[in-house]
């Protein structure tokens, strides 16, 4: 039986980056806010030191700050016909578990979506026909245009003192910034971070070939800044181990660094650590959310009650909780009926290494920072013409290395034996001397009717509910448009002055063993129709008024960028909409 | 708020005590409720636990002669610098076996186990210990049986890797076991033990480091991210320190 705790205004469910900033907001609105987290509580300086972060095995190896699957995992597969199984360790992604959530680990990437793509299926029809597209692509526009969410862009950017080049300033187009980003209203708060030699020479190798590359947009930051909250940032020290790990010196922008310690002096803020919330509870009409139920540490039983709750969790886990509350109707891919669990997306990711002569070239490949990059944005989005090329979608691709920790960046050329004295002399001679983007080549993945999430029918978590099952495979558009990319994007590696290059494309089957990017979105889609998504454009549940889910579920399909910045500018957006109009009339606030 | 004391964590100590270092706390698996204030405890952090000096802690005697003699052909010595052996790579993969990688923790480990298709992924009921503890045995006995009655230390290094290339084409099958991937799996491990921080039993004395050019666990790299092309010029350092900064020297070979 459940012990019942005293009612809240808000219960919030994940304090991670979206959790955050609506606790933040809510908090200033007056209202008395609790978030219940998964996780342990975590700090900069005391879970992250100097002393113990440059710790490769420990934290990118061993998943040390993820969650481990033994308290949650997902099972897999490729096709509706096969035998999904249990990721029994992490592979292809690496969910956040804890406090501050993804946001502790993640490498800071700040991007913006092309105004095209929050409109993709109106643009796309309009400029190729509808017949252009797959059969059996379920892409849609978002409910929500580019200049209406622009501002909260720029508070999430100004939250976190991102630092840039603009690329376009209220529709001038600015020398050094990215000429394909939609207009900005102002500047970065922050210059953009100084960029390493082979980032450099990526940039002049394109600029070579008639590309205009432009600085990463970072998280990570060039000079010490304070954020509107009062809260300092001091300047990035490029140490490498910012992908995987957190960061003790206040220059990586998280929870931690930009809204905790303002938020947790708060009278009407309280946060529940180490407990996991299990259901969010219905009244009889299911059509109204009384709270939630989680269990902590000891097993033990609670139910918070509240007046709204936000679902805030990591995007594959809001639709897991969705489905396991019995809110909104499951999705079935035969029929395309049903909204939770549709169009989930990941990221189409791929690589080149480059190889260079060591008496020629010393990268030193250690210094970086998790955003670092010099980028080109020409084959993103629509920003080129897909007509005579058979696919849509696209990526940015870019040198966007992050350091050379040692264990995954002793790389050899192709053909190099795998062991012995050949292997030992190929890292030897090449670890300074090799350029290795990671994901370089980072493209949208697009929306189909037969990849989703629903309940697994065999496996169960450690309450013995069903985990999630993912089905997902690599298309044939994706596979088409990363192989278009990753020729574009070996091309400029080689004229960087590699002299060689070893070019992997991403292609199907979908593969649970290598890391892609833990950018999974979808599953509680946002959109103008409630038979074709699961929340309104406010990230308002259909089904239940005073359910709001935050978080990259909400993405109807996934465009060739980071998705952090449209999180976060989503959850700004959420909560303008619930202190300026939800809480005066509290319902729907779009028709159904 | 409960507090409490953590162990204490020094370069120096971890460099000079051979005996048990550190164990690892953690405050942080308990449920609480944070209002009002940052929730901070004194040494509030969860330091590494280093490897221990001292006999196999999972490997029987002849396991860690094959194993030792398996780390030194996956990394062979040369006059520069040392092999999986003396780098200690055998050491890493022993400790890493007794310890969270060799159980599995934090793996979901829920049966049923299907096998499934590769891509997605490791379907293994038994883990890393059992693929260790059968393939070791299974490679001296293959070496037994064809090589007169030797086990694989034994051999001369060219042997060796002559049974080695078999195992890796696939040429050679061991009993019981996918040879194939074992010898894959320790591949991983000991050039992971190789280039891992020396906290955790390889890359003694940072020799893997230093042979690449990784400067380690440094953190501030301000001052020379605009000096393109030019080599870095300080030394590698680990989470237990350097040799030379240490008093008596007695800490490190």
């Amino acid at each position: 039986m459940a012990r019942i705790l005293p009612k809240k205004d808000v219960v919030i469910v994940g304090l991670g980056w979206t959790g955050s900033v609506m606790a933040n907001e809510l908090t200033d609105e007056g209202l008395d806010v609790i978030a219940i987290e998964r996780g342990p509580w975590r700090d900069a300086p005391t879970d992250f030191p100097p002393s113990q972060m440059q710790d490769e095995l420990r934290y990118r190896i061993r998943h040390e700050l993820f969650l481990r699957p033994d308290q949650l995992t997902f099972t897999l597969r490729n096709k509706l016909d096969q035998q999904a199984l249990p990721m029994r360790d992490w592979g292809a992604f690496m969910p956040p578990n804890g406090v501050g959530g993804g946001g502790v680990h993640w490498n800071g990437e700040m991007w913006r979506f092309l105004p095209s793509d929050f409109v993709l299926k109106t643009h796309l029809t309009q400029r190729y026909g509808a017949g252009f597209l797959p059969a059996d692509m379920t892409i849609q526009d978002w409910g929500i245009t580019y200049d209406e969410l622009e501002p909260y862009y720029d508070r999430f950017e100004y939250l976190c003192g991102t630092s840039g080049t603009a690329g376009n300033l209220r529709g001038q187009i600015m020398e050094g910034g990215n000429p394909f980003e939609g207009p900005r209203s102002r500047d970065y708060p922050t210059k953009a971070q100084t960029q390493p030699f082979s980032h450099t020479l990526f940039a002049k190798a394109a600029r070579e070939l008639g590309y205009k590359p432009f600085p990463q947009p970072s998280g990570n930051l060039s000079t010490a800044y304070t954020n509107p909250h009062g809260l300092r940032m001091g300047p990035c020290t490029y140490c490498g181990f910012c992908e995987w790990f957190g960061c003790s010196n206040y220059s990586k922008a998280s929870p931690q660094t930009t809204i905790l310690p303002v938020l947790v002096r708060k009278d009407n803020f309280t946060a529940r650590d180490n407990s996991e919330v299990v259901k969010i509870n219905t009244d009889r009409s299911g059509k109204h959310a009384t709270g939630v139920t989680f269990v902590d540490s000891s097993g033990e039983t609670w139910e918070q009650p509240a007046d709204l709750v936000i679902l805030s969790a990591f995007s594959m886990f809001n639709a897991q909780l969705m489905l396991h509350s019995g809110i909104g109707q499951p999705y079935d891919p035969k029929t395309g009926e049903g909204r939770i669990g549709r169009n989930f997306t990941h990221q189409t990711i791929s690589s080149v290494n480059g190889f260079f002569d060591k008496s020629k070239f010393n990268f030193n490949p250690f210094i970086a920072s998790g955003s670092i990059g010099m980028c080109i944005d020409e084959f993103n989005g629509d920003n080129f013409d897909h007509g005579p090329l058979g696919f849509v979608g696209g990526g940015y691709v870019g040198q966007v290395q992050t350091g050379a920790r040692p264990i995954e960046s002793a790389l050899t050329p192709p053909g190099t034996p795998k062991w012995g004295a050949a292997w030992k002399t190929a890292i030897k001679d090449n670890y300074l001397s090799t350029v290795k983007p990671g994901t370089g080549v980072h493209g949208s993945f697009y929306a189909y009717r037969d990849i989703y999430l629903d309940l697994d029918p065999l496996y169960k978590d450690r309450f013995g509910r069903p985990l999630m099952r993912m089905t997902i495979d690599i298309k044939e558009n994706e596979a088409k448009q990363n192989r278009y990319l990753t020729d574009k994007f070996a091309e400029i590696i080689k004229a960087m002055g590699a002299t060689s290059l070893a070019k992997t494309y991403r292609t199907a089957p979908y593969d649970a063993t290598t890391y892609q990017t833990t950018h999974l979105n979808g599953g509680v889609i946002m959109g103008a129709d409630p038979k074709t998504s699961a929340v309104n454009r406010y990230l308002q549940s259909w089904d239940v008024s005073n359910l709001f889910v935050l978080g990259a579920s909400a993405f109807p399909q996934n465009a060739g960028y980071n998705p952090t910045l449209t999180v976060g500018a989503l959850a700004y957006w959420a909560a303008d909409a619930i202190r300026n109009q939800y809480l005066k009339k509290p319902g729907p606030l779009v028709d159904a | 708020m409960e507090t409490r004391y953590g162990p204490r964590f020094s370069r120096r100590s971890l460099l000079l005590s051979t005996a048990a270092l550190l164990v690892a706390t953690s405050s942080k698996s308990t449920a609480r409720t944070i209002s009002g204030a940052l929730p901070w405890e004194p040494n509030g952090g969860n330091p590494p636990v280093a490897a221990k000096f001292g006999p196999w802690e999972f490997f029987t005697v002849d396991e860690g002669r094959a194993m030792e003699a398996l780390a030194d052909r996956i990394i062979p010595p040369d006059p520069q610098t040392p092999g999986g052996k003396d780098s200690g790579s055998a050491v890493f993969v022993d400790r890493q076996l007794a310890g969270a990688y060799g159980s599995q923790e934090g793996h979901y480990v829920r049966p049923p186990f299907i096998n499934g298709m590769k891509n997605q992924g490791a379907q293994s009921e038994g883990g890393p210990r059992k693929d260790y503890r059968d393939g070791l045995a299974a490679l001296d006995k293959i070496c037994k049986a064809r090589e007169g009655g030797k086990a694989f230390a034994d051999l001369t290094d060219d042997r060796k890797d002559a049974v080695l290339k078999d195992i890796e084409d696939g040429k050679l099958e061991l009993e019981g076991i996918d040879g194939k991937s074992f010898f894959a799996l320790a591949i991983k491990d000991v050039q992971t033990g190789f280039l891992a921080d020396p906290i955790y039993g390889g890359n003694h004395d940072m020799a893997a480091w230093k042979m690449i050019g990784f400067p380690g666990a440094r953190y501030n790299y301000l001052d020379w991210v605009s000096r393109h092309n030019e080599p870095y010029p300080l030394p590698p350092v680990s989470m237990v320190g350097r040799a030379e900064w240490s008093s008596n020297n007695s800490g490190a070979k």
